[in-house]
């Protein structure tokens, strides 16, 4: 059964997978009204390769992109980002609270052991 | 960045660390957010075998969560899929998945290093993702959508 929002997610971690698509993103958040190829200029790769990151990008929700006369300017779109670092702390606050716990029980049963001699 | 890590250290020995995690005894002092919260744990520990456990948060919702044992080296390494059971109500997005969880164990003066390594994800694309690194940039650009 395809379940929309978990492949949403893996998708927003798949696309942030790229070494060069995360480039683009660290741009984008430092720069604002960005064309296409503004956003090309740095890398050595060439237009059309950085269009398909782009796509791929656009895609899952990271940027938009807006067409004004005959350029495209992009922009960051930080909903997606904002569900893949929900998704991270939320699981951090689950596991930290148990970890507390687990050291606290390990540590009783280790002191009682070793007043046990073992 | 797509799998939450943890390191603590544990004044205990390997074996009690390892024991803790694997049975139904020291799940259920531990693995809830405060105590009487475990309502059940039963764990088949082999691999290829399952595990159930159910547990009470803090707001009174029970919850349960279930997975097989991928990889077992007692008292090393524990590595098991996870997820959370039907029924159970999911809370946001991304928790009706089949994540992995990995327990490291390593043997230091005091006691134990214990590595919890909770991988969202289990498609190839993450795992690519997951060795390929993330970087500064992007760790910036994720705490500022952290707020």
């Amino acid at each position: 059964m395809v379940n929309n929002q978990t492949n949403r997610l893996d998708r927003v971690f798949s696309a942030l997978g790229d070494p060069t698509r995360r480039a683009i993103l660290a741009r984008l958040a430092r720069e604002e009204g960005l064309s296409v190829s503004d956003l090309a200029a740095p890398f050595e790769i060439k237009l059309p390769a950085v269009m398909k990151h782009l796509d791929v990008l656009a895609e899952v929700g990271l940027i938009r992109r807006t067409k004004r006369g005959r350029t495209v300017t992009v922009e960051l779109s930080p909903r997606p980002l904002k569900s893949a670092v929900d998704w991270l702390q939320r699981y951090e606050r689950f596991w930290e609270t148990r970890l507390d716990r687990l050291t606290r029980y390990a540590e009783r049963k280790e002191r009682e052991a070793q007043d046990q001699g073992e | 960045m797509n799998q939450v890590t943890l390191v603590r250290r544990i004044g205990a020995r390997p074996s009690i660390v390892f024991e803790a995690l694997t049975t139904s005894e020291g799940i259920s002092s531990w693995f809830g957010p405060d105590d009487g919260a475990v309502l059940s744990a039963a764990l088949d520990v082999r691999v290829g075998g399952s595990y159930r456990i159910r547990f009470r948060r803090t707001d009174g919702t029970e919850h349960e969560c279930t997975g097989q044992f991928l990889e077992i080296e007692a008292p090393r390494r524990i590595v098991m899929s996870w997820q959370w059971a039907c029924g159970s109500p999911p809370e946001e997005e991304g928790d009706e998945h089949v994540s992995r969880l990995e327990y490291h164990l390593r043997p230091i003066d005091t006691g134990t290093e214990l590595t919890l390594i909770h991988a969202g994800l289990r498609t190839e694309a993450s795992a690519r993702s997951h060795t390929s690194g993330w970087g500064g940039a992007l760790d910036k650009l994720m705490r500022m959508f952290a707020h």
